[in-house]
């Protein structure tokens, strides 16, 4: 899966959750840049992220992730493994 | 490890999946009037984390300020006292409630608050007013002050403390609001310092947890307060299902946001049951329900059931929970299409049956649609709808009864019967305080009541059901891929068999080559799967221009669903295609088919001749037969 196809995923995601269809997420979001986005709404966010994409976070990784960008990079990295 | 997915959460494993369409009626605008109940289907499915948050949202939106008008339960105000994060389990506690009916509305205290906010009369909790408090305490919290290197009976008197401690937060919260009190029971989420002999060790947080269980439930039966399982719940699907420890340092959350919709119903069976709300009766289905095949095909000895079989142990198994429920005090019913002598047959003489005739308070089984007999049943023992659990195999039964009855809980079974206990079980449904004296004589006293009578005639929408099944009827002429189960079917159908003749391998083998027959093997495919081949029809030339037909069968399994019709047109078109102009058809009446001997009146033949001892020949010219309209669309090859 490339950038650009993760991205939308985690933009449909985020868009279930927030529930704002047709939210757009880019490498360079952050949830300050979401109106709503707070850590309650992060939590739910990931979990359904790691369920969607089989995947599992460790939690030094939740905490290094910066934006969107960064966690695009570690689902392509788990999903390559 | 937990940098491993495929973790497997909790799930609402006795609901349906959502349909697709599920999204889509969550967003659908209705009528505000409908808004609560258009609410309460939405929630009737194995709804995962998302999607309950999401229809939470609609709820609140709809019904957050105050229940609908028309509600006919008690509104509750459910105060959560928590030592820990808890509000990622608020949405699955509303949706939960909701599902029962209930209109539910949250408070949780402010966080590690809550001896405070119990104690102070002008806190934010004695404004809430709750008619419900839930402990949800956290086991970090209640195992903090016990010490590994004390010594047994110190750790004993700590927990004595302990409990001591919550119970006189019990008895505050009673004093203060009346209410009903629910307590948590703490999960097990610490690793074993010991192991196996981790008891020995009183003061590790691991055995602590467990001791204090222990307790507490014991105290809690003593002052009437409800407990929340959640340790047995975590014992049956694993603890990582329900605890995530990466979970709990990021945001402190003891539950994982996906266990929530199962936590969400473990508490709100119980609020239900406060209010009288739990279920009372389970009607049963009989073939493939309570026993392997049909017994009106199979026979007596033909069925599995019992000692002999990993299948036929799996139905005991099966009927042994079902009687367990019954000595508690659940009723229990019949709704079977059958014959009713063939369908009482194993109740009274079948040695491997565990449940007899007295077992069961009323017995619905008859050929007419389970819709109507369940409406029966309830008006026969007199209980309402809202209170039976609907058990089958088939599901085209279960999804029309969610259909039409949707106050009616129809678990999803498992297509294996080793499992259907475990599915009602998880369900929740017979959840009740106490068990009460009375209760263990309940199925006598509403046997007495129900006495078996004639049902009147069927009212069910059946035909906007049958529509929205998008049945595909998929047929061929007899061929080498079918002929084994074209013989079992020709050798062992024995209800809906208009003639009961049976075939050898090798017939069947010569009507496949022989192009002047009309063989016709069908499948029946809908919206929720391949029933596989469920009809056979042959025929052979007669007379000059007619087309007899030898054999018409059909499993009974898809009976009341204009399968006959659909299935006439094709045997017309053949007829037709092979150059006849009048079809034949036949009864010959055997100790199993009277079920069809009007088979040929209701599809319009007229009576040829009466051939003596029940024998009777039909006649269908072929020149004005127009086809019969059904729901169903036929594809040939």
């Amino acid at each position: 899966m490339d950038q650009a196809q993760v991205a939308a995923q985690l933009s449909e995601i985020l868009g279930e959750v927030l529930d704002e269809p047709g939210l757009v997420l880019t490498p360079e979001t952050t949830a300050a840049d979401v109106a709503h986005w707070d850590s309650m709404t992060n939590i739910t966010f990931v979990v359904e992220v790691e369920s969607r994409f089989g995947i599992k976070f460790k939690t030094a990784e939740i905490e290094e992730m910066r934006n969107v960008g960064d966690m695009i990079a570690m689902i392509r990295e788990k999903l390559a493994r | 490890m937990t940098d491993r997915p495929a973790q497997a959460y909790p799930e609402l494993s006795w609901l349906p999946d959502p349909l697709p369409t599920w999204a889509a009626e969550l967003a659908a605008e209705v009528p505000p009037e409908q808004g609560w109940q258009h609410l309460i289907a939405l929630a009737a499915w194995r709804l995962g984390g998302l999607a309950t948050v999401r229809l939470d949202r609609r709820l609140q939106r709809l019904f957050g300020d105050g229940p609908p008008p028309d509600l006919s339960t008690r509104p509750v105000r459910l105060a959560v006292l928590a030592s820990s994060t808890v509000d990622h389990l608020l949405p699955a506690l509303r949706v939960a409630a909701l599902r029962r009916g209930l209109w539910l509305t949250t408070y949780v205290c402010d966080y590690g608050q809550y001896r405070h906010e119990l104690l102070d009369p002008g806190s934010a909790l004695h404004a809430f007013r709750p008619t419900a408090i839930l402990f949800a305490l956290d086991s970090h919290h209640l195992a903090g002050s016990f010490r590994v290197d004390e010594s047994a009976s110190a750790a004993d008197k700590r927990l004595d403390r302990l409990v001591d401690d919550l119970a006189s937060l019990w008895s505050k919260a009673r004093a203060s609001f009346g209410c009903a009190i629910l307590h948590q029971m703490a999960l097990p989420v610490f690793p074993v310092l010991l192991g196996n002999a981790e008891h020995r060790l009183a003061g590790s947080p691991a055995a602590a947890i467990a001791a204090l269980n222990q307790r507490l439930r014991l105290r809690a039966d003593s002052q009437g307060v409800d407990i929340v399982a959640l340790d047995s719940r975590a014992a049956q699907d694993g603890i990582r299902a329900w605890h995530d420890p990466v979970l709990w340092h990021r945001a402190k959350q003891e539950l994982h946001p996906l266990a929530a919709p199962v936590y969400g119903d473990l508490v709100s069976r119980l609020l239900a049951a406060q209010q009288g709300r739990s279920f009372k009766c389970l009607v049963l289905d009989l073939d493939n329900t309570l026993w392997g095949g049909v017994i009106g095909d199979d026979g007596l000895e033909g069925i599995s059931l019992g000692q002999g079989s990993a299948l036929g142990e799996a139905y005991a198994a099966f009927q042994r929970y079902v009687l367990d429920l019954s000595k508690r005090g659940i009723i229990l019913a019949v709704c079977s299409k059958n014959d009713e002598a063939n369908g009482l047959e194993p109740f009274d003489k079948h040695p491997e049956m565990l449940l007899r005739r007295s077992d069961i308070a009323c017995f619905a089984i008859n050929w007419s649609d389970k819709v109507a007999n369940i409406r029966y049943i309830a008006e026969r023992l007199n209980i309402g709808l809202d209170a039976l659990v609907f058990a089958d195999d088939n599901p085209f039964e279960r999804n029309l009864v969610r259909r039409d009855l949707p106050m009616v809980a129809v678990p999803e079974l498992p297509e294996d019967p080793a499992l259907y206990a475990e599915c009602i079980a998880s369900a929740g449904y017979f959840e009740s305080g106490q068990p009460t004296e009375e209760d263990l004589d309940r199925t006598r006293q509403y046997q007495a009541n129900a006495e078996r009578e004639e049902l009147r005639g069927a009212t069910t929408d059946l035909e906007s059901y049958l529509r929205s099944l998008d049945m595909e009827m998929r047929w061929r002429r007899f061929d080498a891929i079918g002929q084994s189960r074209i013989v079992q079917l020709i050798n062992k159908t024995n209800q809906f068999n208009l003639t009961t003749r049976r075939s050898s391998d090798d017939e069947v083998a010569a009507l496949s080559t022989d192009d002047r027959a009309l063989t016709l093997q069908i499948r029946l495919v809908d919206q929720f799967g391949d029933n596989g081949v469920i009809a056979i029809v042959t025929g052979r030339d007669g007379r000059p221009g007619d087309i007899v037909l030898d054999t018409w069968l059909m499993s009974c399994r898809v009976l009341g669903r204009q399968v006959e019709e659909a299935t006439l047109n094709l045997v017309a078109a053949e007829a037709r295609r092979l150059g006849a102009s009048r079809l034949i058809g036949e009864y010959i009446p055997s100790a199993k088919n009277a079920m069809v001997r009007d088979h040929y009146a209701k599809l319009g033949f007229a009576l040829l001749e009466d051939g003596g001892e029940g024998v009777t020949r039909w006649v269908l010219p072929l020149d004005s037969f127009a086809p019969r309209p059904t729901f169903i669309r036929s594809v040939g090859g």
